[in-house]
């Protein structure tokens, strides 16, 4: 029995876990090592950090906190932000992390996924892909720099584009839901998850039980991710994974 | 003492960090000397059939293990490493595996409505009782990411299946020959109880 994903997110600055609402405001919640096994002991069926670290000395604290958390963590494990090259990944993964998930420096230079899934595989190339609806309604651009910056670059033909170059995964975060709590944005979720044959996580908007659900049945996720609502416990992961079983979706129990 | 085969393979460290964690001591090698000299031996893997067995060609490792296996030593393939160990991979048609054991690696069917790869926690079935999961129950969940999967030739070499749109050989055990398609080292306490039994042999 395959069963659905429930990923919490860990936002790192300078080694410390943050998380930002809208990605704007931070908070400092604590030790990335004690979160990540935290998560495992509470039913994540993995982790993924993100790191939002904007100094180039401070670079080298996530390669710490990888050393770190592999000593610690027995479940996979997803590093993501400020890569940009090859030699990133192969640091990253050499210190024991499964995956990499990379977003601006593929869209500026896509042939980054062709590259690091040939030398490691497509499975650890995880492409992570901010999309916010176009006000004209009719589809999603992609946008840089941690939402900052429209590329005006098709969502849909963004995904399949990673797929063909062999991105292993795509991290879909819906901007226009991400802190709003209001549920995630099911149709994007849907559009790109049936356009690809290789496994969409659904990020941005999760508030309630319902939307975890509603991510899987309607939005045809593969796995569900949320950072805050988690971090702060204001909903227990094995309290989503119980309610989805209820809702008749597999998970790992 | 465990040696882990350092054949350029990704992941090597989650298995080092797991066995550490239970208290084993670890060298990661590709010594001939000292991997005849461990008492056991892992060879983990993420990556490329053909690319994996260039490797183990270039480091002249085939025979290595080869001899490991004759000599009884336990031996354990994770992933890439379990598909290493028999006879041939759709992934790389041409080249020849390590034939340790009898049967083909193929490619998930595309048909099936199923994303490929396999990402994710799916659980097992236990056809034959094997000795990796003493106090594993059926129905446990381990973790998988593999786009190819194992046909095995001989049904009694399997001691573990799991469902993806076909009945995948998710793990066998012949003599002192041991394999996993899923990550022990990355499937929580589960993986970490199959590592212990692999230490306790």
């Amino acid at each position: 029995m395959h069963t659905i994903r429930v990923i919490p997110c860990l936002d790192v600055n300078n080694g410390r876990v943050v998380k930002g609402v809208n990605f704007v405001n931070l908070r400092d919640a604590g030790d990335p090592v004690e979160c990540a096994v935290a998560y495992d002991r509470a039913g994540a069926d993995e982790v993924v950090f993100l790191d939002i670290t904007a100094s180039s000395d401070g670079r080298d604290t996530v390669v710490d906190m990888v050393r770190e958390v592999a000593k610690k963590l027995f479940i996979p494990f997803t590093v993501g932000g400020g890569i940009r090259t090859v030699d990133d990944f192969k640091v990253i993964l050499r210190e024991g992390a499964d995956k990499v998930a990379v977003n601006s420096a593929a869209i500026k230079r896509p042939e980054l996924i062709r590259e690091a899934a040939e030398k490691f595989g497509s499975q650890c190339v995880v492409v992570a892909i901010d999309a916010k609806r176009r006000e004209a309604n009719d589809g999603w651009n992609i946008y840089l720099n941690g939402g900052r910056v429209d590329t005006g670059i098709d969502a849909l033909k963004w995904a399949k584009q990673a797929e063909s170059l062999g991105a292993g995964e795509i991290l879909l975060t819906s901007m226009d839901c991400d802190g709003t709590k209001a549920g995630f944005d099911v149709e994007l979720t849907r559009t790109i998850a049936d356009a690809v044959n290789i496994p969409v996580i659904a990020s941005g908007g999760a508030g309630t039980l319902d939307h975890f659900v509603e991510a899987v049945k309607q939005g045809h996720a593969d796995a569900v991710l949320a950072a805050s609502l988690f971090h702060f416990k204001e909903l227990e992961i094995k309290e989503v994974k119980q309610y989805m079983r209820d809702n008749d979706i597999d998970v790992r129990l | 003492m465990i040696a882990i085969i350092d054949y350029d393979a990704g992941n090597i460290k989650s298995v080092e960090k797991a066995l550490q964690s239970l208290g084993e001591e670890v060298i990661i090698t590709r010594d001939e000397s000292v991997l005849l000299l461990a008492d056991k031996v892992i060879l983990p893997g993420v990556g490329a059939f053909g690319d994996a067995m260039e490797r183990l060609n270039e480091y002249g490792l085939i025979s290595v293990i080869k001899k490991i296996v004759e000599n009884k030593t336990p031996f354990l393939g994770i992933c890439l490493g379990l598909q290493l160990l028999f006879d041939s991979s759709e992934e790389a048609p041409g080249v020849k595996g390590l034939g340790i054991l009898p049967g083909k690696i193929v490619r998930f069917p595309s048909d099936r409505g199923l994303k490929i790869p396999q990402i994710g926690w799916n659980s097992l079935t236990q056809p034959n009782k094997g000795r990796l999961f003493k106090g594993i129950d059926d129905g446990e969940f381990v973790y998988f990411v593999h786009s190819y999967y194992l046909m095995a030739e001989d049904m009694s070499d399997v001691v573990a299946t799991t469902e993806y749109g076909v009945t995948v050989h998710a793990s066998v055990e012949r003599d002192n020959i041991f394999a996993c398609q899923f990550h022990p080292e990355k499937s929580s306490d589960v993986g970490l109880k199959i590592l212990k039994n692999f230490i306790d042999l």
